[in-house]
């Protein structure tokens, strides 16, 4: 907003042109879609036919070309009006998308990659269990070979897009003497894969419309050649793909915690009391300051992680940073951003209390605020050694 | 076919723009600059005609300062074929007929078969250029254009929007149609477009005109003053029963207001 942030031309312009589009089309039904949890299907099919939905994806494999910084900036704009569309946009991509771009077969790539990157369908990553989330080692998901098909027995659980993908990234357990992160593989399956089925569909508290449901594997058995990636290295595969995603949900967060300074701050402006405006009031300049100050540095530190992701340099510490710090910072920033609207901030009458409970989201999502730690700590580390 | 569009970078409407220290301008400072909208009604309807006849080109030309070549970009990005600008500080800064002279010289050279237009662009609202290009250029015009309806190659129906009803015209090519809001949705650009728009070649083009002619020193529209509008009073409120405030406020509509 300020800052130019050395944005290339075209950089700016997807930035602009989602903006525009969150602007005019999302914003009008984004309250309403928080209360009634209804998924924007109408909204997410014309950012496929802009070609969003295959953003950061070569054109040879069917995306519509440009860098991750451009996703990431994309990510931003539509959750700065919405949320739910960001996380929508964030696990089809990231998730979802990139595993398949990154470690599929030029079979697997032709027959996936298009479809997803123009939206006919979307896609998601089935990583945490019931028993297994931060501890991804746990996972109890099995996968067993039987003639020319796996055979996947199992659950997984709080998977995003799960309704609407026509190909889900699942991770099963594929050596059973193999104890933590060995042993297990990826896989493709088919949403309409025999023994596949969807769980319930979670009554959040916050990204209401987005989709996020559990799912089940009973004796589901799916091609042979659905293996993604090297049998029983699956843990670097989805390491790498959360390296990219942790990326996107600190664009999420980033765009949520901008939406809370676009909300606080007209209003700090408008509302008196003792006589005048209360963004002359110290107090409340002192929340403004932190706000805006911790905002800007979490969009440095995201905007670099994507900026290294793009040189084919390695990020996973900077991705980790940019996770936790724009999480943290904007789970701040939005509970300001109430306290600054006072009681009209604690009503539906104003988005304010939206943005807080889907701002909670970003510390929990692909690897807690603490499991970010860890991996910060690690890394650093690994510096030191 | 060869459509030219008309179009002007303009701050967008939601821009808090002020009143510079002239008193005769208006500062645009970080303004948020905009393709104008009607001009980008224009584009869109240039977009569909070429796409309904499979082929044809858009060329979108624009007057204005150098940073004009964004907004030309975006209608690049939009799918238009190739800009072309004139932005030659010593022809910019006149009124709206200095401006249709500068696009009458570009168009005389470029020949389109249709010329497309915004009714008005929404920074200085003049309402002078699409008429005065018409003039020049001696082509027929149809203003406040919500439809074309095409009845033949080169022959088209166009809907206007007047006073109290609606008027059908026929014209023929080459014709100039200046468009209305409501003649289309302006689509977004795409992905794809945003890249490919890059590629695609934008001529600054330096047309010869005299400066009897062109620029601020032609103009022969003046502005003297800018102010703001007038700062809102406060309401006044009624209380009381239904029956009693609706006579009341009736009458003050009336005698005081004036509105009725």
């Amino acid at each position: 907003m300020v800052t130019n942030f050395d944005l290339t031309e075209e950089q700016q312009a997807v930035r602009d042109t989602v903006r525009r589009f969150a602007r005019e089309r999302i914003a009008p039904i984004a309250a309403e879609r928080d209360r009634t949890g209804e998924f924007p299907r109408e909204t997410i099919q014309e950012l496929a036919e802009m070609g969003i939905l295959g953003i950061g994806f070569p054109e040879e494999d069917g995306g519509s070309g440009g860098d991750t910084l451009s996703y990431i900036l994309a990510v931003e704009e539509l959750s700065r009006v919405d949320g739910s569309h960001g996380i929508t946009l964030a696990a089809h991509c990231s998730l979802g998308v990139w595993p398949i771009h990154a470690f599929g077969t030029p079979e697997q790539k032709a027959r996936y990659m298009p479809k997803l990157c123009s939206g006919e369908y979307l896609s998601s990553f089935g990583l945490t269990e019931p028993d297994a989330g931060s501890d991804a080692g746990g996972t109890r998901t099995t996968a067993v070979l039987d003639g020319d098909e796996w055979v996947l027995n199992g659950a997984k659980q709080f998977i995003t897009n799960a309704s609407y993908s026509g190909v889900l990234v699942i991770t099963a357990k594929t050596e059973r003497t193999a104890s933590g992160s060995r042993g297990i593989s990826a896989f493709l399956v088919e949403t309409d894969a025999p023994g596949f089925e969807l769980g319930k569909k979670e009554d959040k508290l916050g990204l209401r419309a987005s989709d996020t449901r559990a799912l089940s594997f009973q004796d589901c058995r799916i091609p042979k050649d659905a293996l993604l990636g090297e049998l029983h290295r699956g843990f670097p595969l989805f390491m790498k793909t959360l390296d990219g995603g942790r990326i996107s949900i600190a664009a999420l967060a980033l765009g949520i915690g901008q939406s809370a300074l676009d909300a606080a701050v007209p209003y700090s402006m408008q509302r008196r009391q003792f006589g005048q405006p209360i963004c002359e009031f110290e107090m409340i300049q002192s929340h403004l300051a932190e706000m805006q100050t911790e905002i800007t540095a979490a969009r440095h530190l995201t905007y670099h992680a994507a900026r290294l992701k793009d040189a084919g340099r390695r990020h996973t510490l900077e991705s980790a940073m940019a996770k936790y710090y724009a999480a943290t910072v904007t789970m701040k920033a939005t509970t300001l951003a109430i306290q600054i609207l006072g009681g009209y901030g604690y009503t539906k009458d104003y988005p304010v209390e939206r943005y807080f409970r889907d701002a909670k989201l970003c510390e929990i999502g692909e690897g807690t605020s603490e499991i970010q730690k860890i991996v910060i700590a690690r890394e650093l580390v690994k510096l030191y050694a | 076919m060869k459509i030219a569009v008309c179009v002007k970078q303009v701050p967008s409407s939601e821009a808090r723009v002020q009143l510079a220290a002239d008193g005769k301008s208006v500062a645009l400072a970080d303004a948020e600059m905009v393709v104008n909208p009607y001009d980008e009604f224009a584009v869109e309807e240039a977009l569909r005609i070429k796409e309904a006849r499979g082929g044809g080109e858009v060329i979108v030309v624009s007057v204005g300062p150098e940073s004009a070549q964004a907004e030309v970009r975006k209608c690049l990005a939009m799918g238009a074929d190739r800009g072309i600008v004139v932005q030659d500080p010593a022809l910019l800064g006149g009124d709206g007929l200095s401006t249709a002279r500068i696009l009458a010289a570009v168009l005389a050279e470029l020949q389109p078969d249709l010329v497309l237009c915004g009714k008005l662009t929404i920074d200085v609202e003049s309402d002078l250029v699409a008429v005065g290009l018409a003039e020049l250029l001696g082509l027929p015009h149809a203003a406040l254009v919500t439809h074309i309806e095409w009845t033949g190659e080169r022959t088209l129906r166009a809907r206007r929007e007047i006073e109290g009803g609606r008027e059908v015209v026929e014209l023929g090519l080459p014709a100039l149609i200046s468009v209305e809001k409501g003649i289309n949705e302006p689509r977004y650009a795409s992905l794809k477009g945003i890249m490919a728009a890059k590629r695609k070649p934008i001529e600054v083009a330096r047309p010869d005109l005299p400066a009897e002619r062109v620029g601020p020193g032609a103009a022969g529209v003046r502005v003297v003053a800018v102010a703001p509008p007038p700062e809102r009073t406060g309401g006044r409120k009624f209380a009381g029963e239904a029956e009693v405030i609706v006579s009341q406020v009736v009458e003050l509509l009336r005698s005081e207001a004036k509105v009725l």
